[in-house]
């Protein structure tokens, strides 16, 4: 029985599959109801084929404005945490100092805490300083929980940089700046990037934090939660869709680039 | 020796430690300038410690640097006329060849670097990988990218660590030929750190061997070889048979010993401890110098030689000689190594052997040292190299 | 934090240095850390303490709020929430247990099994966190649709039919029951155990899986016996990078359960953002996390991994 035996031979295969599927699907389904044209005000059960929301993504009020407040603080979350993250891990990973322990478990925690602790606790303290919620409040937090991983990628990857290639640069001629201009950041560059990236995807797409300490400002996950509520408009979809679309072919392209330069200089 | 010339290299009184361990007790070395110097040691034992306080690269706890007659303590790495060729070399991952090899150009503020670059790469038969990376090349090829990125700075000094450690056999053999063209060639002193005892023997003029964080003994190769002073020198450099034996007389240019029943004479000057009668002494000798004579033609054996009864236990075949261990009631385990230029077919493990050699060939150590020092370490520091 | 060897602590100076003793040096890490630990100190210890202070606090919105040491609000919050506390552990733990089992052969064949596939797999694995969550969380209300082929199908294969006497679905529906929160936390967390699973699969030499072969183990026994105890690493950062933030999550609750399936977020959301009886909600959350810390903790020496972090 060789279909049997090859069934069984590719069992964790087939079983991958599935987990991969189960884990697109939605995205699928999100995707083709970008193209429904919805009776009444929820966009879950399939009508008719219509491309009118794709032709006005806009056409909600507020939604492209929330995302516009969210695409806001994700870049400054952004800058924010890779800034002071990647100072922390330096000094982290390069130098030796008493409460080293301290500070590791102070990076740690928040990553170990749910996010609705994070969220109320941080709400009792801006209600307790009299602190206006908005923008400012949101993008605070959003710095604070954004923070911990960009330390944990950046340490990751200067802890793996040999410490010979910085006494090399200081071997030939490259005073501490230069050094660390010419040589550590360069090296660190790839964590400093994925860090960042990280950044950017959980601030943007937050909302258990943000819906706390917001006050009456509306990110876009803000916005797709009220909307679960009163009715989901098609340009959700839209939108979800984009970013997808967007994202994977950004990385698709990536991929290829960098295949491409290996073949061509080995 | 030489007064301070140019580019001599004056270690005086330095010295490392961390906390309670003690990297390098205090030390005076001079290394004069244009030679080829290696420090030769176990992993541990301080050399790399010493070499990194010439780089600047480590700060000495006492004592001072100095490069031709210039107190260069207190400067860092990056204001010191000297390079280094990093063990597993530190090539820098993002950047090519041609930009490694032109950083320090380049941090001196020189613009034009492009000839120098090019004239460089040829002279290690790199010009065609110029625009590689270094991941791209083979460890061959990156060792050749560190010396280099090293000498195109017109280093005064140029310090090697370990540079061949993560090469294989056959290649660190031509390289160790190509680092002693290219020193001979640019004249600049090299101060070399290695673990292996041939590349020390091979390349170097002057071989200081370290142990636990002290200069056992400096000398040219051939002269240690020859004339080693501890059993450490005697055993971490090549092989030794040290037998311990008792002095019977002492006086004039011979000493005459007794070893298991056996009287055995070595030259007085050859004696690095001070012996008189009654005392104690270990009497060593190098395997190739020792000839072997089955028992039965043991009356053939010219008189006035150095003579020890044993059975062969054990003979192995190396083409150009065979090494044999032979049991000795004066040494357990003495080895001894013949060239096949005869071979005589007596000569099998049990036969009957009577071992002998010039006393000229001997020489003497003090007995309170360890007998074995330096043996485990030099076989155990050979299995890592041969990894 | 030995003192051997590697990095040398401060030698106790002797003899006079050249070099200047660098006292700005030894203060460049303190100025590196500073404003990274002064934002944690502020936006999170802080808020902590706050939030401890406001849980023993009595009074009202209009009133003020005042201190007086009332420990009796925690009390009260265990008796009238333990459902929802029970419930968190729960959810989260099926979650947890269900990412697991349906992660790991994924994780596995992007490890072992993917060739020159496995960076498209892993951008796919990765590629739905572009989608916001909440978007792709609604799109669970069409896939579980009442009417739907999903439940259809598992009404025809009587798999509802021993949910529901499990207590997990009610009747023909799967939209808002206990299965569809579970089922939605799942899908949520599930990149969260497969990356780490990936990353401790991917260090293991592929020659082991010889070696094992060579030694008679079966494919089985080389799993149980090789492969699964060395991804250990990534079993424990996986569960817990899913436990953790299932534990605490309102929001699957909330768009696809019911009022019976609320979970402690949805009680803390709800006391703070609608009722406004701060010290209640201060005193679930701070019970919240007392909690997972002590689970964490726990979790973590029992599995002998304790340098995850």
């Amino acid at each position: 029985m060789p279909f049997v035996r090859r069934l069984k031979r590719n069992l964790v295969v087939v079983a991958g599959l599935l987990t991969l599927g189960y884990l697109l699907l939605p995205n699928v389904i999100v995707t083709v109801f970008s193209f429904n044209d919805p009776k009444g005000r929820f966009n879950y059960a399939w009508q008719r084929f219509s491309t009118d929301a794709w032709t006005d993504p806009c056409g909600v009020a507020d939604l492209c404005g929330s995302l516009s407040v969210s695409l806001q603080i994700a870049a400054w979350a952004t800058l924010g945490a890779t800034v002071l993250g990647t100072m922390t891990a330096f000094a982290l990973v390069r130098y030796r100092f008493r409460a080293r322990g301290a500070v590791n478990a102070l990076i740690f925690l928040p990553m170990a805490m749910p996010e609705v602790v994070m969220a109320a606790s941080l709400l009792t303290l801006f209600l307790n300083m009299g602190a206006e919620l908005g923008f400012w409040t949101v993008l605070i937090a959003h710095i604070m929980f954004c923070l911990s991983f960009v330390v944990t990628a950046v340490k990751a990857r200067v802890m793996s940089m040999d410490p010979r290639l910085e006494q090399a640069a200081q071997d030939l001629y490259a005073g501490p700046v230069q050094t660390f201009l010419r040589v550590t950041l360069p090296i660190a560059a790839p964590g400093i990037a994925a860090g960042a990236l990280l950044a950017f995807a959980l601030s943007f797409d937050d909302f258990i934090i943000t819906n706390f300490n917001a006050g009456s400002t509306v990110t876009f996950p803000m916005f797709v939660w009220g909307s679960a509520q009163r009715g989901t408009p098609v340009q959700i979809n839209v939108i979800g869709t984009a970013m997808f679309v967007v994202a994977v072919l950004c990385v698709l392209a990536g991929l290829v680039v960098a295949d491409r330069r290996q073949r061509r200089t080995s | 020796m030489t007064t301070d010339r140019g580019g001599d290299v004056r270690l005086s009184g330095i010295s490392k430690t961390y906390g309670s361990f003690t990297a390098v007790h205090p030390l005076d070395l001079t290394v004069p300038q244009g030679s080829f110097f290696a420090l030769l040691g176990a992993s541990g034992c301080g050399k790399t410690t010493t070499l990194r306080m010439i780089a600047g690269l480590e700060e000495p706890t006492a004592g001072t640097v100095s490069l031709g007659g210039r107190d260069v303590t207190a400067l860092p790495p990056y204001k010191r006329p000297v390079n280094t060729v990093f063990q597993s070399y530190a090539l820098f991952p993002h950047l090519d060849v041609f930009e490694n090899v032109a950083f320090g150009l380049r941090r001196r503020g020189i613009k034009s670097v492009k000839k120098q670059v090019g004239e460089m790469l040829d002279l290690v038969q790199l010009g065609e990988q110029a625009r590689r990376k270094p991941h791209q090349l083979s460890g061959g090829q990156q060792q050749r990218v560190a010396v280099a990125r090293a000498l195109i700075n017109h280093p005064e000094v140029l310090l090697l660590d370990e540079p061949l450690g993560a090469l294989d056999l056959k290649l660190r053999r031509q390289m160790q030929l190509e680092l002693k063209r290219i020193q001979t060639e640019v004249g600049i002193t090299f101060v070399h750190v290695t673990h292996d005892q041939e590349e020390a023997m091979t390349m170097a003029d002057t071989v200081a061997v370290m142990n636990a964080g002290r200069v056992e003994q400096l000398g040219a190769p051939a002269d240690l070889y020859e004339n080693p002073r501890t059993t450490f020198v005697a055993n971490f450099l090549g092989t030794s048979n040290l037998i311990e034996a008792k002095v019977e007389t002492a006086s004039g240019d011979d000493l005459v010993v007794e070893a298991a029943g056996q009287r055995l004479t070595l030259p007085a000057a050859r004696c690095a401890a001070p012996a008189a009668a009654g005392g104690a002494v270990l009497l060593g000798v190098r395997p190739e110098k020792i000839s072997l004579t089955p028992a039965d033609d043991a009356d053939r054996v010219p008189a006035g030689r150095n003579r020890v009864t044993g059975r062969i236990t054990a003979g192995s075949f190396l083409g150009v000689s065979t090494q044999y261990v032979v049991d000795c009631p004066a040494c357990p385990e003495f080895e001894v190594y013949v060239q096949n230029i005869d071979r005589d077919p007596r000569l099998v493990p049990g036969a009957e052997v009577v071992l002998h050699w010039d006393p000229a060939h001997s020489f003497g150590l003090d007995a309170a040292q360890d007998i074995d020092a330096g043996v485990e370490t030099a076989g155990a520091d050979e299995e890592v190299a041969a990894r | 934090m030995t003192a051997v060897a590697g990095a040398p602590p401060e030698a106790p100076a002797p003899a006079p240095r050249k070099r200047p003793p660098g006292r700005r040096g030894r203060l460049v890490p303190y100025w590196l850390l500073l404003p990274g630990i002064l934002w944690l100190l502020v936006f999170f210890v802080m808020p902590m303490v706050y939030q401890a202070s406001t849980s023993v606090q009595t009074g009202s919105l209009e009133e003020g709020f005042e201190v007086t040491w009332h420990f009796r609000t925690y009390w009260d919050a265990v008796a009238d929430y333990w459902p929802q506390f029970l419930r968190s552990v729960l959810y989260a733990g099926s979650a947890t247990v269900l990412c697991l089992l349906l992660g790991y052969p994924l994780a596995y064949l992007i490890a072992f099994r993917a060739g020159r596939w496995r960076n498209v797999l892993l951008v796919l694995v990765i590629a739905p966190f572009f989608t916001s969550f909440l978007i792709r969380t609604l799109a669970w209300k069409t896939i579980l649709a009442d009417s739907g082929p999903v439940v259809g199908a598992l009404g025809a294969l009587h798999v509802l039919d021993v949910t529901s006497w499990l207590g997990m679905t009610a009747g023909d529906r799967v939209l808002a029951t206990p299965l569809a929160v579970v089922c939605g936390l799942t899908y949520n967390f599930l990149p969260f155990m497969i990356l780490p699973l990936y990353t401790s699969l991917e260090r293991i030499d592929g020659r082991l899986h010889e070696a094992a072969g060579d030694l008679y183990a079966t494919p089985s026994e080389t799993f149980r016996k090789v492969t699964f105890p060395l991804s250990m690493p990534g079993v424990v950062s996986g569960t817990l990078l899913t436990f953790i933030p299932a534990s605490g999550d309102y929001v699957n609750a909330d768009l696809l359960g019911s009022t019976d399936t609320r979970m402690i977020g949805n009680v803390v959301q709800t006391q703070f953002l609608r009722i406004l009886d701060y010290p209640t909600a201060a005193a679930l959350s701070f019970l919240l996390m007392a909690a997972i810390l002590v689970m964490v903790t726990f979790y973590i020496r029992r599995s002998g991994t304790e340098d995850l972090v």
